[in-house]
C-alpha cells in the first residue's frame, strides 16, 4: 500500500543530506516520534488539543456559485482555513511541539514564508510556555507584515534573513544553522514535508487527519469517493495531508497545483515538479529548481507560502509513480480565483490556496458536471490583504 | 590506495609538528585572485589546501564564508572553472589540494565524472560537509576507482558507532568539528574538540583534522597538540577580503608560526 511508506526514502527520494552534527538530533527525533506514534496517551493528548484548541474536525462547505464557473462540477471545500491561526499549519505544529516537549526541548525554532507556519509555531510556544524564534526572509517580512506583528504579539522573536534570495529557502538555511548550534535545548519545528528524515514522514502524519476526515465526510455527503482531490503545493504539507488517505483509492485523481508565477516559460516561477529535476536541497533528495551546476534557483510566486524552489520527497515519488499529477497555476490565475471565491461564496482564501481553486476551475470543465472535486482550502486570506490590496487596487483607487 | 593527504600529515609528524590546513573558496573575489591567494597560502605555511566550491545554500557556513561564496557566484563562478583552477594551483604548489563541496553540485555534475575530472586536475579528494557515510555509497565507489581521499565529518554529538563507521570510510583524515555550530572565528576552541579527538583515537583514528572556529596561531598550536591537522577557514577568508593576497600571505605566515612572509612583493 502506498499509504504505508514511512521513509527515510520514498522510492529514490528523501534521505538525510545534512551535516553530521545534526544526525544525533534527527535520530533522537525519529525514535521519539515513532514512540509517540504508537502511544495511545500521546495520540489522545493531540486529539484533545485538536478538539478543544484547533477546532477539529474542520467542516466541509459545498460551493455551487463558485462551481458555476467550473463547468458545474460539484465542488467541496475542506475548511482548514477555519482552524485556529487560520491554516492547516497548526496540525503539524501542535504534533511536533508535543514531541519536542517529550524529549525535553524548551526552545522552538521555525522557518516561515507566508508567516502562517511562524504564527502557528509562535502560538504553540505560547501555549506550552516555550521560547520561540522564527526565521523569515526579509522579502517575506515585508509582504506578510501582518503575520510578523502577530508572531511578535505572541511573544516570538522574528529574525529577518538577509542572505541569499531572502525568502523561504534562506530562512530554512538559517534555521538549520541555528539548530546545529543549539540542538541541546532546541527543536527545529520544520513547517512542511521537506527536509531530512524524519520530517517528511512525521509532518505528513500530523497532516493526514485532513484527508482522513474529508474521506469520511465526503462519503457521508455524497455516498461515494470524490473523482478528484486537489491542493496547492509549496513544500507540499497541505497537499500530502489531503492526498494521503486517498493514495490507495485508484479511482480518485490526485492533483497538486504549483505556483507558475509569471509563467513556466519565464524564469519567475516556483513550479518545482513541472520544471525542475531531482537534486539535493535542505537535507533531502527531491525535485528542485536548479541551474546546470546544481545551484538552487530563486523561485517566484505572488504567494510567499509557495515561493520555494523545492518540494517534499513523497510528492516527487508520487509524481514519478504517476499516482499524483502536478500542474502549474500563474499569479494572475490564482488572484482571479481568490476574488471569485470571495465574491461568489463569501470566503476569502489565502493566495496559496487560491492556486488550487484556480486549478479546480479548469479541472471542473475537464471532468464535467457529474464530477465531484474536493479542494483543500488550506488557509484564509486575511494575511494577504496587503498583496491583494495592491493587486486589485483596493486601497484608494477604483478597483481594476 | 595511497593517500597524499595522509602522507603529508605523516611527514609533518616526522618533523615533530602538526599540519596547517588552509581553506579558501574558489572564485572569491575572482577566479584569478583565488588562485593567487591559494598559492600564497601554501608558500606561507599551509601544508594542505582546502578549496571550497561556492554553493547557493551553504548550511554549514557562517557569515564570512557565506558572503564570500555569494560574491563568487555573483561574479560568475561556474563549476567547470573549478577543475582548471585546481589544475593551475596543483601545477604551482606541491601541497595536496582537497576540494570542499556541498553534495548537490557533485550529483548534478555526475559523481563519477566529478571524481575523474578532479583526479585529472591533480586534486587529492573531497571534503563533504552535507554528505554522511550512510548516503555516500556512490562517492565511496568513485573515490576508490579514482584513488581520491574522502574526508567525512565527525561531530561532538556523533555516537561511538557513528564515529567508528566514519573512521572506517574516511581516507586522508577525519574532520573533527570542534564545536556544535557553523564555521566562523571564535574566541576559544571548544573543549568539545579535545574530547571528540580522544573518542576518535579510542575508536582507532590515525589522522584527525580539527576545524570550525580556529583563527589564531595560539589556537592552532593548542589543537596540534592533540590532532594531526588544524583547519583554518573564515580567518583566512576575512584576510583575503580585507587585504587581498598579501593579507592571506601574512595570516598564513602567522598561523604557521613563520617570522617572514614569502613572495609578498609579487602579490602586492
Ligand atoms: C495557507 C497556506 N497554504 C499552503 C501553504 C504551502 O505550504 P505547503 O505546500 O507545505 O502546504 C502555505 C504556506 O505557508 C499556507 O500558508
Amino acid at each position: 500500500m502506498l499509504r504505508d511508506e514511512q521513509g527515510p526514502y520514498f522510492g529514490e527520494f528523501g534521505g538525510r543530506f545534512v551535516p553530521e552534527s545534526l544526525i544525533a538530533a534527527l535520530d533522537e527525533l525519529s525514535l521519539a516520534y515513532d514512540a509517540c506514534k504508537i502511544d495511545p496517551g500521546f495520540q489522545a493528548e493531540l486529539m484533545d488539543l485538536h478538539r478543544t484548541y484547533t477546532g477539529r474536525p474542520s467542516i466541509i462547505t459545498e460551493v455551487p456559485r463558485f462551481a458555476a464557473h467550473a463547468g458545474n462540477a460539484r465542488i467541496l471545500l475542506k475548511r482548514e482555513d477555519l482552524n485556529h491561526t487560520g491554516s492547516h499549519k497548526i496540525n503539524n505544529v501542535l504534533g511536533q511541539a508535543l514531541v519536542a516537549r517529550r524529549i525535553g526541548k524548551t526552545r522552538l525554532i521555525a522557518e516561515t514564508g507566508a508567516g502562517q507556519h511562524g504564527v502557528a509555531t509562535a502560538t504553540a510556544a505560547a501555549l506550552f510556555g516555550m521560547e520561540c524564534v522564527v526565521y523569515m526572509g526579509e522579502v517575506d517580512t515585508v509582504r506578510q507584515a501582518l503575520n510578523v506583528a502577530r508572531m511578535r504579539l505572541l511573544g516570538a522573536e522574528v529574525i529577518p534573513v538577509t542572505t541569499g534570495s531572502r525568502t523561504l529557502k534562506d530562512a530554512i538555511n538559517e534555521a538549520l544553522r541555528d539548530w546545529v548550534a543549539n540542538v541541546d535545548n532546541t527543536h527545529y519545528l520544520l513547517g512542511t514535508v521537506a527536509g531530512p528524515h524524519p520530517f517528511p514522514y512525521m509532518v505528513r502524519d500530523f497532516h493526514k487527519i485532513i484527508g482522513e476526515e474529508s474521506r469520511e465526510q465526503v462519503l457521508e455527503m455524497t455516498g461515494a469517493l470524490p473523482d478528484a482531490v486537489v491542493a496547492c503545493v509549496g513544500g507540499g504539507s497541505n497537499a500530502i495531508g489531503m492526498f494521503h488517505a486517498f493514495l490507495d483509492d485508484p479511482s480518485v485523481r490526485l492533483i497538486g497545483y504549483e505556483a507558475a508565477g509569471r509563467g513556466v516559460d519565464t524564469p519567475e516561477h516556483a513550479a518545482t515538479i513541472t520544471k525542475g529535476r531531482p537534486g539535493v536541497l535542505h537535507g533531502a533528495r527531491s525535485y528542485m529548481l536548479q541551474d546546470e551546476d546544481g545551484q538552487t534557483l530563486e523561485s517566484h510566486s505572488i504567494s510567499a507560502g509557495l515561493d520555494y524552489p523545492g518540494v517534499g520527497p513523497e510528492h516527487s515519488w508520487l509524481n514519478d509513480l504517476g499516482r499524483a499529477e502536478y500542474r502549474p497555476v500563474t499569479d494572475d490565475e490564482a488572484m482571479h480565483a481568490m476574488r471569485l471565491l470571495s465574491r461568489t461564496e463569501g470566503i476569502i482564501p489565502a493566495i496559496e490556496t487560491a492556486h488550487a481553486l484556480a486549478g479546480a476551475l479548469e479541472l471542473g470543465k475537464e471532468l464535467g458536471p457529474e464530477s465531484v472535486i474536493l479542494i483543500n482550502l488550506s488557509g484564509r486570506g486575511d494575511k494577504d490583504m496587503e498583496t491583494a490590496g495592491k493587486y486589485f487596487d483596493l486601497f484608494d483607487g477604483v478597483e481594476s | 590506495m595511497s593517500s597524499r593527504v595522509e602522507a603529508t600529515l605523516d611527514a609533518c609528524r616526522t618533523e615533530g609538528r602538526g599540519a596547517l590546513v588552509g581553506y579558501l573558496p574558489l572564485g572569491f573575489p575572482s577566479i584569478d585572485e583565488s588562485i593567487e591567494a591559494a598559492v600564497a597560502l601554501v608558500e606561507n605555511g599551509a601544508d594542505i589546501l582546502e578549496l571550497g566550491l561556492p554553493y547557493s545554500d551553504p548550511v554549514m557556513d557562517g557569515l564570512v564564508i557565506q558572503q564570500a561564496t555569494e560574491k563568487a557566484l555573483a561574479n560568475g563562478f561556474r563549476l567547470r572553472d573549478a577543475f582548471g583552477a585546481v589544475k593551475e594551483i596543483t601545477d604551482r604548489v606541491s601541497a595536496p589540494v582537497l576540494v570542499m563541496t556541498y553534495w548537490n553540485p557533485v550529483v548534478q555534475y555526475g559523481v563519477e565524472k566529478f571524481a575523474r575530472d578532479l583526479k585529472q586536475a591533480g586534486g587529492a579528494g573531497l571534503i563533504t560537509p552535507d554528505l554522511i557515510p550512510d548516503e555516500a555509497q556512490q562517492w565511496i565507489d568513485a573515490s576508490d576507482k579514482h584513488d581520491l581521499d574522502r574526508v567525512f565529518l565527525a561531530a561532538p554529538s556523533s555516537t561511538d558507532t557513528r564515529l567508528a563507521e566514519t573512521i572506517r570510510v574516511s581516507r586522508g583524515f577525519v574532520y573533527a568539528v570542534s564545536t556544535m555550530g557553523i564555521t566562523g572565528a571564535r574566541a576559544d576552541v571548544d573543549t568539545a574538540a579535545h574530547n571528540l579527538v580522544s573518542r576518535l583515537r579510542n575508536a582507532g583514528a590515525k589522522h584527525v583534522g580539527v576545524g570550525v572556529g580556529i583563527s589564531t596561531r595560539e589556537q592552532v598550536v593548542e589543537v596540534l597538540d592533540y590532532a594531526e591537522g588544524a583547519i583554518v577557514g573564515s580567518a583566512i577568508v576575512s584576510a583575503l577580503g580585507d587585504s587581498g593576497v598579501s593579507g592571506v600571505a601574512s595570516i598564513a605566515a602567522r598561523l604557521s608560526g613563520r617570522s617572514e612572509v614569502q613572495g609578498v612583493a609579487r602579490h602586492t
